[in-house]
């Protein structure tokens, strides 16, 4: 009964997205986007098109991709490596808070993209430059994500642990950080997205490859399609990101949502 | 019933006053009594009266304003494993099963891991929760989760349990079930047990002494013997009597 009703579900979704594409293609046909704008079968062609072609920004678009990916991991990757232990850090002693916070406070509000010039300065141009911009756009999600999770701690089960005999630094581990984690995970998806949004500006000020890079490209050789089909990459595999992701919190964070 | 005159905790001239802003309010004044080796002793009192205020200063957690606790003759200053817990809200740790949530303490102590498991397995068997070691709290009833509180209070070898209010939150019937259970384990495995409640009929079902404290700010308006053998019947002349006796005596709450 219910497998049926997922399946019927599943059927809804695909439904969706169907009408969508096949709308996009008779409003194109029709000529009602204008004359820039392509139709899904023309983004399909640039697909194929790109699959073994590498104008016009001079690589091919599994070679894109898979710089892309490159680039966001290595920023995402410190910003939670560093940014999950400072929020749990700031969120469980005060006098570690109380010595960060301010410098946290004034960086927070920047925008990522902000600190591309400095970037260039500092190190030039290249994956740690745009690295180092993916890493500050995650950053700030992971920190408040992981301080808010983990002020959250139920004070009762804090007086469990005590009165169990726990020292600080153990309830700390076995209580705190795992109360926060359904906060930390979604400060990591909000990361992942705001990462993967900031890769396109990153990849524009300076890159050989990239899916940024391709779609700057393509909008200066008037290639609408190959724009769109960047889109549409980026939003694919967010989707499989998150998708992802969904798996990995199910998978840690067996308690449910309590 | 019998208890042996050994004094396990004594409880001197406890008073806590909560300061706010510029306000002081009151909510212990000068309490004290002695908790016996293996005695069944039960707090009474209105409700939101400073039970909880209380019991988490026994157990450490909270500092008194003044006045002391001795647990064995030794000061009680900070939260000591040799208090076992049971708290009004179950306080289980959601991510854990209930395997894990009992060998807590235990695992915390570093005890041996095949001594953990046979340990908290011997009290999840004692509660009634064999074959549910792997579920987790967001799983059980409410009467479950306060039975896993219970597993896990004893798994920890306490010399004195505390329950504070457990079963508060329980239907009538469960909580009914629950008394019962209690006074089983209570029969099994001897312990000095503190139970606070505000209900009459509880504290006499399972009270070797019932002490009844007065509203906020709490002192101790009466202590009882309670001579009826266990398990008790709620209908027994003598036993309505008394309750009707304290009843009487009891505040209100507001």
């Amino acid at each position: 009964m219910a497998s049926r009703k997922q399946h019927r579900y599943a059927l809804l979704t695909s439904a969706t997205f169907i009408i969508f594409l096949i709308v996009w293609q008779i409003a194109g046909s029709l000529g009602l986007l204008g004359n820039y704008t392509p139709t899904p079968y023309e983004v399909l062609q640039a697909f194929f098109f790109k699959l073994d072609n590498i104008g016009p920004d001079g690589s091919l678009l599994i070679t894109n991709i898979l710089s892309s990916l490159y680039t966001s991991f290595v920023g995402f990757v410190i910003a939670v490596v560093v940014g999950i232990p400072l929020g749990l850090l700031m969120g469980w002693y005060k006098l570690f808070s109380r010595f960060i916070n301010p410098i946290f406070e004034i960086i927070r509000p920047i925008p990522a993209v902000a600190w591309i010039p400095l970037m260039i300065v500092w190190v030039g141009v290249g994956i740690t430059a745009k690295a180092l911009i993916i890493f500050f756009a995650a950053f700030v999600s992971c920190v408040i994500n992981a301080y808010t999770g983990i002020r959250q701690t139920n004070p009762a089960l804090i007086n469990v642990a005590k009165t169990y005999g726990a020292s600080n630094f153990y309830t700390f581990i076995h209580v705190g950080i795992p109360s926060a984690v359904p906060m930390i995970f979604a400060g990591l998806k909000i990361a992942l997205s705001t990462s993967w949004g900031t890769l396109v500006a990153a990849e524009m000020l300076a890159a050989s490859s990239g899916l940024g890079y391709m779609i700057s490209m393509a909008r200066q050789f008037g290639r609408a399609d190959i724009v769109v089909l960047g889109m549409v990459v980026i939003g694919l595999l967010g989707f499989l990101f998150n998708f992802i992701f969904n798996i990995i919190e199910a998978f840690v964070n067996k308690g449910g949502s309590v | 019933m019998e208890h042996g005159n050994k004094v396990r905790v004594s409880v001197r001239n406890v008073t806590k006053v909560f300061k706010d802003k510029n306000r002081e309010r009151p909510v212990l004044d000068n309490i004290s009594f002695d908790i016996y080796d293996n005695e069944f002793l039960v707090l009474l009192g209105p409700g939101r009266c400073g039970k909880s205020v209380l019991l988490n200063i026994i157990s450490g957690l909270m500092p008194a304003t003044s006045g002391s606790i001795t647990f064995d003759g030794k000061d009680v200053e900070a939260p000591d494993p040799e208090f076992g817990m049971v708290f009004q809200r179950t306080g289980l740790l959601p991510w854990l099963t209930v395997m894990d949530n009992v060998r807590f303490g235990p695992s915390m102590r570093n005890v041996d891991k095949s001594e953990q498991y046979s340990k908290a397995q011997y009290y999840i068997d004692m509660v009634g929760l064999t074959g549910f070691e792997k579920h987790y709290p967001y799983q059980l009833s409410g009467g479950m989760k306060q039975r896993v509180g219970i597993a896990r209070a004893y798994a920890n070898s306490p010399k004195v349990l505390i329950m504070d209010e457990p079963f508060g939150a329980l239907d009538a019937q469960t909580r009914y079930n629950m008394e019962n259970e209690v006074l089983s384990f209570a029969e099994k495995e001897k312990r000095s047990i503190l139970f606070v409640t505000n209900n009459i009929e509880e504290a006499l079902l399972l009270g070797d002494r019932i002490i009844l404290l007065t509203a906020c700010p709490a002192s101790i308006k009466a202590i009882y013997d309670i001579p009826f053998k266990k398990p008790r019947d709620t209908m027994d002349q003598d036993f309505l009597e008394l309750r009707k006796v304290i009843s009487e005596n009891t505040d209100l709450a507001l």
